[in-house]
């Protein structure tokens, strides 16, 4: 079994799983998990352009609005693996495109 | 029959505390937006259903929640369930973005850095929403960094009035402890063009425009902590008030020093008197009697509580330098809560009521101009601010 971090299919849309943090949820009025039909390649930047599409309360909650970069306490996880540093625009791990995987996007533990 | 609709902001999400005018049982009703940090709500003057929420955290950033019932539903304007994105960056409530130098496409303008240094504006957070007089559509939002935002449209979109940071002392400014932050923003209901704002640690200043343009008021201002004490700007302002019958009369709670202006900021002069400390952040102005102030000192700068463990509102009845304290209901012994500066307010009933919150989670109603206080709840998350609605 190859890895999961490793190829991309060539379909013409997707049905991506993505996790959100609590405070997401309450803000979309979501549970833990929402799908989302995200058009190949399927990229960071992709999934979250959909998802904000799709729950415009979230736009500028993960992404910063004059950048578009990562805010500094959220990170990205998928197959055991820390996507907060790749780039936005590669495809996501096959497992992730395939639905096996979720995307996780995940609050940093810090705070009172 | 009249009542009173107490707005509070916590560092963990909002409350509505309500009565009739008899301001004796409450009914609190929240959180609202439970675990974010709630730096201000305050509803529309002329709608008084028209709310504003500033709701932030470290974590996801800032959000503006707006409510057209009176607090019992919300929308994020501009970001309605099912609304189609619109390119990114999108135009949507939340977005507060810097004006920059129409000549270069750079930063209009940069401020002082802790170390010296000159530093760009990042945006933080809302720190105070002030509706307009005339329209509820139109609000005013004071940020951090320091800026002041406008929208329009009820809160679906925001541009900054960078007249306020382009006027040529931004270099100047520099953040407080609490970051640098514009906390104040006073609309003038005499006079649609004219605004107040206040920030710290830079100072006070005044538009006579509707916002394009502005002037720093500081003069009579005295600050131990700059080079020049008595600089145009880099003031540490913590909190300005003005009534309403009076809008060139204004009273300031610096970061030591309360002080008064009878000539719209031009002039100030020191009204501390006979205060025990007067180190402090609320001041305000009872709601029928312009010469009638309330403060809470606060012991220093280094320890942010009130003095010798009792919480004691002072209150002028003659716009200043003669103070008495005011302690019947309120906790005389072992209390050591801070109470911020947003976080005190006024009715308008015939028996004006006082409000405060402190750090420590109580909000106190006085339903008779502040000789006598009781706790409406006890218990809740560090109050950041208390807004009154008086509602007919």
């Amino acid at each position: 079994m190859s890895s999961p971090l490793t190829g991309s299919l060539c379909v013409s849309a997707s049905s991506i799983r993505v996790e959100l943090p609590y405070h997401l949820r309450t803000l979309a009025g979501v549970g833990a998990e929402v799908s989302l039909e995200v058009a190949s390649p399927v990229t960071l930047a992709r999934v979250l352009d959909t998802l904000e599409a799709r729950y415009p309360m979230l736009r500028g909650t993960i992404r910063e609005f004059e950048t578009g970069k990562r805010r500094p306490f959220l990170r990205f996880f998928a197959c055991e693996q820390d996507l907060s540093h790749e780039e936005m625009d590669i495809p996501l791990p096959a497992a992730v495109i395939e639905a096996r995987e979720p995307l996780l996007i995940v609050g940093a533990i810090a705070g009172g | 029959m009249s009542s009173v609709r107490v707005l509070v902001g916590t560092r963990k999400g909002a409350f509505i505390l309500s009565a009739d005018g008899k301001r004796k049982d409450w009914t609190v009703s929240g959180p609202f937006f439970s675990g974010w940090e709630i730096y201000h709500l305050k509803g529309s003057a002329i709608d008084p259903n028209r709310i504003y929420v500033s709701q932030s955290s470290g974590w996801f950033g800032q959000l503006i929640q707006r409510s057209d019932d009176g607090g019992s539903t919300w929308i994020q304007p501009g970001a309605a369930p099912g609304e189609a994105a619109s390119g990114w960056p999108p135009k949507i409530g939340n977005r507060f973005v810097y004006d920059q130098s129409p000549e270069t496409g750079k930063p209009l303008t940069t401020h002082q850095w802790y170390d010296g240094t000159q530093h760009p504006w990042e945006f933080k957070r809302v720190w105070h929403i002030e509706p307009s007089l005339t329209d509820p559509d139109t609000v005013y939002a004071g940020v951090e960094d320091a800026a002041l935002f406008k929208s329009t449209d009820g809160g679906e979109s925001w541009h900054e009035l960078s007249g306020l940071r382009g006027h040529g002392t931004g270099p100047q400014w520099q953040p407080g402890a609490g970051g640098m932050c514009l906390h104040t923003v006073i609309l003038d209901p005499a006079d649609p063009q004219r605004i107040y704002i206040a920030i710290s640690a830079a100072g006070a200043f005044r538009s006579s425009d509707g916002g394009n343009t502005w002037k720093p008021i500081n003069k009579g201002l005295r600050s131990q902590f700059m080079p020049d004490p008595t600089a145009e700007v880099g003031h540490c302002v913590h909190h300005v008030a003005m009534h309403k019958a009076r809008p060139d009369v204004l009273y300031m709670q610096k970061h030591w020093d309360v002080m008064r202006s009878d000539d719209a900021g031009e002039n100030w002069r020191e009204v501390s008197g006979n205060l025990p400390t007067d180190f402090g952040f609320v001041i305000d102005v009872h709601a029928h009697e312009p010469e009638t102030i309330y403060v809470v000192p606060i012991k220093s700068d280094s320890e942010h509580f009130v003095p010798d463990g009792k919480l004691r509102v002072f209150r002028s009845r003659t716009g200043g330098n003669e103070w008495e304290p005011l302690e019947k209901g309120l906790p005389q012994t072992d209390c050591y809560v801070n109470v911020l500066r947003d976080a005190m307010a006024v009715d308008s009933l015939d028996e004006c009521g006082i409000y405060f919150g402190t750090s420590g989670g109580q909000v106190y109603a006085s339903p008779d101009g502040g000789d006598s206080w009781s706790p409406i709840v006890r218990d809740l998350p560090g109050v950041l601010s208390v807004e009154v609605q008086t509602l007919a």
